[in-house]
Formats: structure tokens, C-alpha cells, sequence
């Protein structure tokens, strides 16, 4: 058995929302597990199940060992960061760090030397007197953190901890989160529905869809080998272009080319994912772009256009190129970059 | 210009509604330091006499009532202790209601707040016979205990706290249970602490109330040892002096009650800022 073990939970609220279908996981100790997926599919709720502060409506949660379902979360010890910190804002940075401590009736030498150890891991040894509200909004989050770490506990469990900070702090302290939890090596969950921080966080992810986890795995196997159109759609940014097509004996005719010899069984209506970095401008290219827009990111472009009837057609080219709108361009797929799907049920057929 | 202009006709009004309050208070007050003689010959005195300490003193120490057996001084003691047990022991009980009402998973907590919400509609005066034999049965007549537990469940301190505690995030209680406070923790460590600028004035609110009650103590006291100062205001015999000596000594105590505690009040209000 592994550290968490998730079997068959799911999740009904009293108002007939069905939140989490029968889902399972493992996660092994001291592994960073991401759940990502877009608003409302159920992470948090399966996330608030593994606290404790959901009542599981089926299934079983075992965490180290221990059956989970009856045990209240001030028993479950595990922690947890919120969206909005749920910092204590009576108490000063110190004691929001020693609450926990001090309900497990730790002596008080103990408790100085470890909130210290988490205040200068955390470099905020220097707010310790302050109140929340005399914080920024990245010290705050980094209290929340320490809140945490302090505990020891068995399992961190983050639910869009970054989302109330700009861009940038966002991208410094999902840096530090990746850091710090390589370093205490504590178990942890991560709910997001930004796929960039999920891919860049995740030892693996589950992309949740639906109170359904699609797939799971590490980023690369599931950006290099999405098991869905859904998945497909949601890892990877910008977004993958998808095109109608058919598959007929082992040939896939789009509205304007083909692609023979394709590993696939399947006859019948497909959808073309192809990603916009897996494509490569050459002379008699598959695809005509018409160029419409182009974002200039400084390290590579964001082409977007038309193929006939498609609209928004995006392509990533190197940044030194210059594209203008107006332009055609003549694009090749890389080799076997394609994803072909199932157009009734979304489930990849190559 | 304009606005010196409207300033300085607040304050202009402002004054003259002090005025007013001030000038009668005051009259009492200098009339209150002259001798009866001065008072029944020349009428309200506006300007100090010297008699202060023999009319105030006399006043404390003079034994009134019928069988001439309670002070002024023990009437202050009798209205501090059941104005004091009044506002704590309301803050205490509307302070546990409204937790159990915001944070007990009880489907009818909604239903059993307005229950309580509704009893503003029914005031002590409409209820006073009932109370007042639940009292008698219980042989609670005639102590401090039948004076203060009677009007000590107050709706509308519940309501205040009750909507203090929906403010209160979830996530705060989460967090805290995750920290390992069990309900009772979080009720001491959390929701007391938040709360404390709005525990104090409901103390003053609820001392003024206990303090000014009339009706209730004088139907639940027969015996004069439990007397009141609202009550002594009333059965007060005796020179006009005296019992103007007595109605300004009736003031001090809500009083000097805001005003102690108005700092904490304060404080308590920008502290957190
Ligand atoms: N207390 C509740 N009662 C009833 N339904 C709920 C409750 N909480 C959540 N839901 C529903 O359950 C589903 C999953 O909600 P959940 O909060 O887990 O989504 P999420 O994936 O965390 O979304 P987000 O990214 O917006 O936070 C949603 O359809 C939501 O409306
Ligand atoms: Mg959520």
C-alpha cells in the first residue's frame, strides 16, 4: 500500500451535486502530486476529503497506513494552504507558526526552535511580531507556508495557494514551493487549474475533469502522450489546435490535406490535435497558414491564422523570425507530432 | 470659507443641544450642595452652595426605607452587582447561543435564531407575571439571583454576535481545526479574541440596561436589603437636597462604566487596523 490511497472515493453534497465520481489514486511518500483541471471538476472537494473538512460520501482514504474516512481533521495531521491563507489575524506571524505546536502541547523551547527553523527557511524571521494584516501579500503566503511546514505533518496540501498573487511573485514563489518541498521531502498535493504551474510543480498530475480523473502521470508523458481530446486541450500553452477530419484505412483526410500511413485501426470522424510548437514552416508544407495575428514574446512568436475554415490556427516560431499579418505560411507537422481522437468520445485512436 | 461657515454652525448647534442637556443636570447638581432651607426659600440654585459633603455624606449613610434597614451605599452595591452580572452573564450566554447557532450543523439553527429573535418583541413587562412565578416557585424571590438571571438571555446581543460570526471565514475555522483546535478552542482562541471590541460594548450596553431596570427589581425584591438605585430614586424620602444629592450620584455609575471602558473600546477598534 502506498503512503495515500485513494479507492473509489466519491463525493455527493446534501444538495445532489455529484462532486467526485469513484476515483483512486496512489501517491508515494514524499511525493508532489498536482491535481489540475478547469473551475468546478472537484479538486477541491477531493483535496478537502483528504483534510477531513469533507465528509467522504463513498470509498475509503487510507493515509500512512490508517484508515482515514471517521478521522477528524485536527487528528488527521496533515496541513493545509489555502487560496486565501486563512492566516490567523489576531495573532502575530509567531503565533499563527505556533498555534498548531502549542494544541499538541509541545513544551515551549521546542516550539521557539522550530518556528524560528521555519521563519528563517522561510525568510520572514524579521515580520515575526507583526500582525497578518501588516503583511504583503507574499509574506503572507509565505506565513501561510511556514504555518505548514512547521508541523511537520504527513501530507501539505495547497489549494491554489498562488492564485491571489501577480504574475511574477506567482512564478518566484511556485519556485519556492517546488524548492522547499524538495527539501523537507514531505508529501504534498497541489490543486491548480493553471496548467503551467501544474506541469512545472508536478512530480506527477491528475487532470481532473468532471469529478473524473482523466489521466495521470508525469507532465512530459501526459503533454507527449494525452490519453483524451480533453486533456489534450487543457496541457499545453498555447492551447492545441484541433481540426475535423476523418480516418479511413489508415489515412486521415482534413479539409485540405492527408496523412497517410497513420497507426491507427479506427474508421470514421476524427478530431486533429496538432500542438503549435510541433510544427515546422518548409517548402510544400501539409498546412497553408494566413497569417492574422502575431504575439511577440521576445524569445519565440505566437503566430495565429486561418487554414480555410479554420480560424485561430496557432503556430509557435522562433522568436527571430519576422511574420507580418498577411503573410502565408506553409507548415509541416514534425514527425508523428500529431494526436488523432475519437470525435464522439474524445479518447485518443492513434 | 464655506465649509468654516458650516462648521461653525454644527458646532453652534451642537453646543446648544448640550446646553440643554448640561444646564438641568447642572442646576441639580449646584442645588444639590446648598442646604433645604436655601432651596424651599430661593428655589433651584445655579451656582455651588457649601453644603456638598454634609448632604452627600448624610445621603450615603442614612438608613431609608420603611424599616429603615438599606443605605444609598448598599442600594450602589445591590445595582452594581446585578447591573455587573446582568451584562456579563448576558455576554456570556448570547456569545455561546450565537456559536451554536452559526456553527453547530443543526438544520433548524436558522429557525431557532429568529425563535430567539422574536422574543425582542416580548418585552419583561409583558412577561413579568410568568417570570415573576417561576421566580416565586423557585424561591429565587428576594436574592441576586432572581434579581439578574431573568433578563439575562438578551436576542439582541445573540443577533450582534450571531452576525459577527457569519463574517468570520470558513477557512479560519478549517485552518484552526487542521491546527488541532477542537470546537471549543477555536471558540476561545478565535472567536473571542475577534470579537472583543464588540464583547465590550455589549458589557456597557448591557451594565446601562441591568443598571436601569425598575420594573423587574422591585416586583422580585420585597425585602428592602435588596433594593436598587433606580428603585431608591423613587422611595427616596427626605429633603429635596438628599434626594438631589441622590439623583446625581445615581449617574456616576454608567457613567464612569463608558468611560473605563471606552479606552478598551477604542483600542480594541484600531488596534487590529
Ligand atoms: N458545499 C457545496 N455544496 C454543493 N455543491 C458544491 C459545494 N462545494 C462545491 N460544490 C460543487 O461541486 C463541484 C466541484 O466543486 P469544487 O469546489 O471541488 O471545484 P474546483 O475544481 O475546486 O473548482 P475551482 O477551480 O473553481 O476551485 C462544483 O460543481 C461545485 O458547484
Ligand atoms: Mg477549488
Amino acid at each position: 500500500m502506498s503512503f495515500l490511497d485513494l479507492k473509489n472515493v466519491t463525493k455527493i453534497y446534501p444538495n445532489g451535486t455529484k462532486a467526485v465520481h469513484e476515483t483512486s489514486l496512489s501517491i508515494n511518500e514524499g511525493e508532489f502530486m498536482v491535481f489540475v483541471g478547469p473551475s468546478g471538476c472537484g479538486k477541491s472537494t477531493l483535496l478537502r476529503m483528504v483534510a477531513g473538512l469533507e465528509d467522504i460520501t463513498e470509498g475509503d482514504i487510507n493515509l500512512d497506513g490508517q484508515l482515514m474516512n471517521e478521522v477528524d481533521p485536527s487528528e488527521r495531521d496533515v496541513a493545509m494552504v489555502f487560496q486565501n491563507y486563512a492566516l490567523y489575524p489576531h495573532m502575530n506571524v509567531y503565533n499563527n507558526l505556533a498555534y498548531g505546536l502549542k494544541n499538541r502541547g509541545i513544551d515551549k523551547e521546542t516550539i521557539e526552535q522550530k518556528v524560528n527553523d521555519a521563519a528563517k527557511l522561510l525568510q520572514i524571521s524579521d515580520f515575526l511580531q507583526r500582525k497578518p494584516s501588516m503583511l504583503s501579500g507574499g509574506q503572507r503566503q509565505r506565513v501561510a507556508m511556514g504555518r505548514a511546514i512547521v508541523r511537520n505533518p504527513k501530507i501539505f496540501l495547497f489549494d491554489e495557494p498562488l492564485s491571489n498573487l501577480d504574475a511574477k511573485l506567482r512564478i518566484q514563489m511556485r519556485l519556492e514551493i517546488k524548492k522547499l518541498q524538495q527539501k523537507v521531502g514531505v508529501t504534498s498535493i497541489f490543486v491548480t487549474h493553471d496548467q503551467v504551474e501544474a506541469m512545472t510543480l508536478a512530480d506527477r498530475l491528475a487532470v481532473i475533469n468532471d469529478g473524473i480523473i482523466e489521466q495521470l502521470g508525469t507532465p512530459i508523458e501526459i503533454y507527449n502522450n494525452p490519453k483524451s481530446l480533453f486533456v489534450a486541450g487543457f496541457i499545453g500553452s498555447p492551447q492545441m489546435n484541433f481540426l475535423d477530419a476523418n480516418l479511413n484505412n489508415k489515412t486521415l483526410s482534413a479539409e485540405n490535406f492527408e496523412i497517410k500511413n497513420i497507426d491507427s485501426d479506427y474508421n470514421g470522424e476524427v478530431t486533429l490535435g496538432i500542438r503549435p510548437e510541433h510544427l515546422i514552416e518548409s517548402e510544400n508544407g501539409l498546412i497553408n497558414l494566413n497569417v492574422e495575428l502575431v504575439e511577440q514574446l521576445g524569445s519565440d512568436n505566437l503566430v495565429y491564422g486561418q487554414i480555410k475554415n479554420i480560424k485561430d490556427f496557432c503556430y509557435r516560431s522562433p522568436g527571430n523570425q519576422t511574420i507580418k499579418k498577411g503573410d502565408t505560411l506553409s507548415l509541416n507537422i514534425e514527425e508523428n507530432k500529431y494526436y488523432i481522437f475519437d470525435k464522439s468520445t474524445g479518447k485518443r485512436v492513434n | 470659507m464655506t465649509r468654516l461657515i458650516t462648521s461653525g454652525f454644527s458646532h453652534f448647534i451642537l453646543f446648544i443641544g448640550i446646553f440643554i442637556m448640561i444646564v438641568p443636570v447642572w442646576m441639580i447638581f449646584a442645588s444639590s450642595t446648598h442646604s433645604g432651607l436655601t432651596i424651599n426659600t430661593q428655589g433651584l440654585q445655579m451656582f455651588l452652595g457649601d453644603s456638598f459633603y454634609e448632604n452627600y455624606l448624610r445621603v450615603l449613610l442614612y438608613k431609608g426605607g420603611f424599616f429603615k434597614e438599606i443605605t444609598a451605599l448598599k442600594m450602589f452595591l445591590n445595582s452594581f452587582i446585578m447591573a455587573t452580572g446582568v451584562a456579563i452573564l448576558s455576554v456570556i450566554t448570547s456569545l455561546m447561543a450565537a456559536y451554536a447557532l452559526v456553527y453547530f450543523r443543526t438544520k433548524y439553527a436558522t429557525l431557532l435564531f429568529w425563535m430567539i429573535f422574536v422574543t425582542i418583541l416580548v418585552p419583561l413587562e409583558l412577561r413579568i407575571f410568568p417570570t415573576y412565578s417561576v421566580m416565586a416557585e423557585l424561591n429565587l424571590v428576594n436574592s441576586y439571583f432572581g434579581l439578574i438571571v431573568p433578563i439575562s438571555a438578551s436576542a439582541i446581543a445573540t443577533l450582534f454576535f450571531r452576525q459577527f460570526y457569519k463574517t468570520v471565514p470558513d477557512e479560519l475555522l478549517e485552518s484552526a481545526k487542521l491546527d488541532g483546535a477542537n470546537t471549543w478552542r477555536f471558540f476561545i482562541d478565535f472567536l473571542l479574541p475577534l470579537s472583543k471590541t464588540m464583547i465590550v460594548a455589549m458589557l456597557i450596553f448591557m451594565f446601562v440596561f441591568g443598571y436601569n431596570q425598575y420594573l423587574w427589581p422591585l416586583l422580585v425584591t420585597s425585602s428592602e436589603q435588596y433594593w436598587t438605585v433606580v428603585m431608591g430614586l423613587k422611595m427616596m424620602s427626605g429633603s429635596i437636597v438628599h434626594r438631589f444629592a441622590f439623583v446625581m450620584m445615581s449617574m456616576v455609575p454608567p457613567i464612569l462604566i463608558i468611560i473605563v471602558l471606552q479606552k478598551h473600546f477604542i483600542k480594541g477598534v484600531f488596534q487590529d487596523k
